[in-house]
């Protein structure tokens, strides 16, 4: 191509350098700090995988885990189904399209925390749920939603699907669009039904679509954190904890900075089979 | 006639599901406009009663809610403008000269974005506390600036990398350096996929919270989205204050999204089609 002078260097350099510092060397330490306990004052003590022993037998992690895996496959499942349904519906270019496109997606401009506190004030006692509850005679299942064990967690759910449905609608939205028209004219020719384009047209077109929504999907789940510490902050009793809250009130409440590093650790494992293949995708793309 | 029938259907399913979409928000609007006797009385599932202002004076003034705003702007357009800046400047290098291991670099740098940023949390608090700039608005625009740029980079990358190779070739025949060329060639003609990040990127950081939180730790100094939950300890159970400073709150990144709703909606979808 052409001859690298010092500038270009340093335009890849710099950046680089900037991103070694923030976030390659950050988390390293995660990584070794992992294996420490620390209480944050005095010099972190080496203990090994003492950390990731501890955690087998504490049951708040092991909640945090399980409430981690709902998350992700309720979270995860409905959003692809409600996005990749939506998405159809409002795929084709028609009158009145884009305003139902606009409502479902607007949330999506809303932080977590502004979804949290509009979903609190409707989860309130003499909010709106239980009005609703109420008027059409289902009194018996108005109750604290938010303040139930049994229920906070899936009360926090729902505000997050609402703002991820017209996300994923986005993305599936943009993969239709990419479709040969052609492959669905053949297909018509063919004598094919409305259900049969979708079936044999649409979705073996859509893979590349599905394996980015999948990322984001699993990866956003792993992260999660915002809407839970704005509804509840993991409560009550631990009920709707992910292994992202835990992990902050670990390190930033309990100051036990070591436990909390081998915590994001875990996180990071889970994460590790989406980051490898969105690499590999990514590798295979830039070839 | 069944056709007619049958897209009467379908708008008023389509009618109904976005109004359903729309509602809390609406709702919310509704409340943030309520004065206290009135929610008190009637409570909050009610129909409104009362029309008042005051609610968002108390979240403007008394919670200020301006402050929070004014922060939050003081973060987010820098972090922005020094993010697509910087990434800009790493992809036009890695995307059109040969340097060497470019594309390990890429995919190290998209690699730290996809990282869970908990494992940062720890040793960037402890980072930024021992260089002096723990509670400072620095703190938090250089954290977004290091944590987003891989994935810019990235897009940006997968941009420039198309852009036809002859534009650069008769650049460099009239005698322009790789600057000027970057300048003057390659950045004009990345303008569609700078707008897409760059609106994208102003609710992500604007929307943030956990680095928020992590960073900074005096009330004057939090960002709108952080405040925005302090407001809750403020106004216990007072919903039609807090109503108000979430539509405040929502306003922002209201605005970007419809005045770069194109070019917001294509950002999402970076990445989606190929």
């Amino acid at each position: 191509m052409h001859r690298i002078s010092p500038l270009i260097l340093a335009f890849v350099f710099v950046p680089f350098a900037i991103e070694a510092v923030w976030v390659f060397w950050p988390a390293l330490q995660g990584f070794w700090l992992a294996l420490t306990n620390w209480d944050g004052l005095t010099a972190p003590k080496f203990v090994g995988f003492g950390n990731f022993h501890d955690m087998v037998t504490d049951p708040i992690f092991r909640t945090a885990l399980k409430n981690t895996a709902i998350w992700l496959v309720l979270f995860g499942g409905l959003s692809v189904i409600g996005g990749f349904g939506m998405a159809l519906l409002l795929q084709k270019e028609r009158r009145g399209v884009g305003i139902y496109r606009a409502a479902l997606f607007t949330p999506v401009v809303f932080s977590l925390v502004v979804t949290a506190l509009i979903w609190r004030v409707f989860y309130q006692p003499d909010g709106l749920v239980d009005s609703v509850l109420r008027g059409v005679g289902l009194g018996n299942f108005v109750r604290p939603w938010l303040a139930d064990p049994d229920t906070a967690l899936y009360a926090v759910i729902l505000p997050a699907l609402w703002r991820q449905i017209g996300y994923v609608m986005v993305l599936y939205l943009a993969g239709l669009k990419a479709v040969d028209p052609a492959l669905y004219e053949a297909a018509r020719v063919d004598g094919a039904s409305a259900w049969q384009r979708t079936r044999y047209v649409t979705i073996p077109q859509l893979k590349g679509v599905n394996s980015v929504v999948l990322s984001v999907i699993v990866i956003d789940s792993l992260r999660s954190f915002d809407i839970v510490w704005s509804m509840t902050k993991g409560g009550p009793y631990h009920s709707s904890e992910l292994l992202s809250t835990y992990m902050y009130s670990t390190a930033f409440q309990s100051t036990q900075l070591g436990y909390a590093s081998a915590i994001a650790v875990v996180i990071f494992l889970l994460a590790l089979a989406v980051i490898l293949g969105y690499l590999i995708r990514a590798f295979r793309e830039e070839t | 006639m069944t056709n007619r029938f049958k897209t009467s259907g379908y708008h008023l399913a389509m009618g109904l599901v976005s109004f359903l979409w729309i509602a809390p928000i609406l709702w919310v609007v509704v409340i943030s406009f309520r004065s206290f006797d009135d929610v008190a009385a009637n409570g909050l599932g009610s129909l409104p009663h009362s029309f008042t202002f005051s609610t968002y004076r108390s979240a403007w003034q008394d919670a200020d809610e301006f402050r929070a705003l004014i922060n939050s702007l003081l973060v987010t357009i820098p972090a922005v403008l020094l993010s697509l800046g910087f990434a800009a400047t790493a992809a036009y290098g890695l995307a059109r000269y040969n340097i060497p291991f470019r594309r390990t670099v890429l995919l190290l740098m998209l690699m730290g974005n996809l990282l869970p940023p908990q494992i940062l949390l720890i040793p960037i608090s402890r980072f930024v506390e021992l260089t002096g700039y723990y509670d400072t608005l620095y703190a938090l625009i250089a954290v977004h600036v290091g944590f987003g740029l891989g994935f810019y980079t990235f897009v940006l990358h997968g941009f420039m990398r198309d852009l036809p190779r002859e534009i650069q070739e008769a650049a460099t025949i009239d005698g322009a350096g790789p600057g000027k060329i970057f300048g003057s060639v390659i950045l004009p003609l990345t303008r569609p996929a700078l707008a897409a990040l760059g609106a994208l990127s102003f609710t992500w950081i604007f929307n943030d919270l956990l680095w928020s939180i992590t960073v900074i730790r005096s009330g004057e100094k939090m960002p709108v989205t952080p405040a925005l939950l302090g407001l809750q300890g403020l106004f216990v159970s007072s919903w039609n204050v807090i109503a108000a400073g979430t539509v405040i709150a929502a306003v922002p990144t209201l605005v970007v999204f419809l005045k770069f709703q194109k070019h917001f909606v294509s950002g999402l979808a970076i990445g989606a089609v190929k």
